[in-house]
């Protein structure tokens, strides 16, 4: 009987613990993102390092966003219309994927692409500026470090990541019509119709705007998990591990969260 | 310029700091010294607010810098260099624009006048034409000049040296002892050095504090530390008199 009561004590103090870690990080996360802002909001605007984080959370990532959007497209495509092809519905493939692209795999493919090269990235450099000292050295240099290096790189990650969803978006549309219509015969005419008829501005500005969210949490957990990164090499092992991990998590979770948010103020 | 009263810091169950006393004078340069893991570098962290104390005072100009926000802290900031124990030069950018950094931050220096500031203090300290190398291509001394090159090239009126001798070879130690007696003649600099070297030491102090097991058990002016009684300063005395 004690036995019993001991192991559930022990359970529900790790559960107490683990509750108590997990708002913790969140008070702290939060706390981050309000430095964030206001070292954003404070001069100096630093511009050219903006345009260089853009330059690597953008054009950087184009090349593998072009190749997932065009299997995502090419493969959805694929599916649905044997799906379809039971039913006798074939010219809906289009549409149909198109409206799962631009609402869904858009935003979250791309987000989870550039959380593993760019939100890794973020968090192995700063880790690195942390464990060798250059953020304290930048500090005694009166250069407030959130403004030099974490500003710009959220700031980059929030315009860029929509950027690459629209990519992403255009390029599995091309992949959707060259199988749907080239490999699979689907009459040309009835596959753009039904495009046209089907798809909404809302089901394109819903992606964007959840790809806005993604691209600054991302970016937001790699840079905190750099920041706050301790303990040598193997300390920036972990920010960099953690950032990817807890980054395409939090992307699952909220893209659930937005969408019933957006939902409701969807047209029917 | 700089008074310490009562500084504890510990770190998981180790208390490093307990209970330190120190006065850095305006316009003197003042030598900490004590044996490897004694506490020097948490010691100086904390006079630029890169450390925040358990209990205890930091004040600069008579400002308790520990209750400063991030912006009161950038401004006392400004007042300050420090040379880092390990250089922490900034490795994605080359020398130069190491350098640079301080000066493209703070100033409203042409580009032209910035090149030409950053060669003369990498003359200064003997690595003319390093501009465009990158930290990574450098040994250890020629990193650490860099430190003390971006450190000073503002002109603080205060610089913290953690160990800026440590790992040079004689000559260049001897010029960079002469480099910090410059600064404190000429420019009225504010110093505190980190040093394991006494020699190196009673050249450049004016005064000298001896830290041991968290606490200064010895704070005198250069002249006055041979004639210590506490045994530990003995002891780190005789194992270099002993050698001469
Ligand atoms: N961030 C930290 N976390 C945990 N312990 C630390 C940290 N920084 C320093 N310490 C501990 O504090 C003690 C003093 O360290 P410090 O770096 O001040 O030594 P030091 O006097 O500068 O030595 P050295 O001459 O070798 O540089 C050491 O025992 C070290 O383990
Ligand atoms: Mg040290």
């Amino acid at each position: 009987m004690n036995a019993v009561v001991a192991k559930l004590k022990g359970a529900l103090e790790f559960a107490g613990q683990a509750t108590l870690d997990f708002f913790t990080e969140v008070g702290l996360v939060t706390q981050f993102m309000a430095r964030i802002l206001s070292a954003s909001v404070r001069p100096p605007y630093r511009v050219k390092l903006l345009l260089q984080q853009a330059e690597f959370v953008g054009v950087g990532s184009v090349f593998i966003i072009l190749l997932t959007g065009f299997f995502t497209g090419a493969v959805f495509t694929l599916q649905s219309a044997q799906a379809f092809q039971r039913v006798g519905m074939e010219s809906m493939v289009g549409s149909t994927v198109l409206l799962a692209v631009a609402r869904e795999l858009a935003p979250v493919l791309t987000s989870l692409m550039v959380t593993g090269r760019v939100g890794s990235a973020m968090a192995t450099e700063l880790g690195t500026m942390r464990v060798t000292e250059q953020i304290d050295a930048m500090e005694v240099l009166a250069v407030d470090p959130i403004n030099y290096l974490v500003v710009p790189r959220v700031f980059a990650s929030a315009v860029m990541v929509p950027c690459l969803s629209l990519i992403f978006l255009v390029v599995a549309t091309v992949g959707s019509f060259i199988v749907g219509v080239s490999v699979l015969g689907i009459d040309e005419g009835a596959f753009m119709a039904r495009i046209e008829w089907f798809l909404d501005p809302f089901d394109f500005t819903h992606g964007l705007y959840k790809a806005i969210v993604f691209g600054v949490v991302l970016s937001l957990i790699g840079c905190y998990k750099g920041y706050n990164a301790a303990g040598g090499a193997r300390g920036v092992g972990m920010a960099t591990t953690q950032a990817v991990v807890i980054g395409s998590i939090s992307i699952f979770v909220l893209d659930y969260v937005l969408t019933s948010i957006l939902l409701i103020g969807a047209p029917d | 310029m700089i008074h310490i009263e009562g500084l504890y810091k510990r770190f998981g169950g180790y208390e490093v700091l307990k209970g330190v006393n120190l006065h850095v004078r305006r316009g003197k340069t003042r030598v900490i010294l004590g044996i490897s893991g004694s506490g020097k570098t948490v010691l100086m962290k904390h006079m630029i607010g890169l450390l925040k104390p358990d209990r205890g005072a930091v004040k600069v100009d008579g400002e308790d810098i520990c209750k400063l926000d991030d912006k009161g802290m950038l401004q006392v900031r400004r007042k300050f260099g420090m040379v880092f124990q390990q250089a922490a030069l900034f490795d994605s950018m080359t020398v130069g624009d190491n350098v640079a950094f301080p000066l493209r931050e703070h100033t409203k220096l042409s580009p032209e006048e910035v090149a030409r500031k950053v060669a003369e203090k990498l003359d200064v300290v003997g690595l003319n034409g390093a501009e465009a190398k990158f930290p990574s291509e450098l040994s250890g001394g020629m990193r650490k000049r860099v430190g003390l090159a971006r450190a000073l090239v503002l002109e603080p009126t205060c610089v913290l040296y953690d160990e800026p001798t440590t790992g040079l070879d004689p000559i260049t130690t001897e010029n960079v002892d002469q480099m910090i007696l410059e600064a404190s003649a000429k420019l009225k600099v504010t110093s505190v050095v980190i040093s394991h070297d006494i020699g190196s030491a009673m050249h450049v102090a004016d005064d000298i504090a001896v830290i041991h097991q968290g606490v200064i058990v010895e704070d005198c002016p250069a002249d006055a530390l041979r004639q210590s009684r506490h045994p530990f300063v003995q002891k780190f005395l005789a194992t270099w008199f002993g050698k001469q």
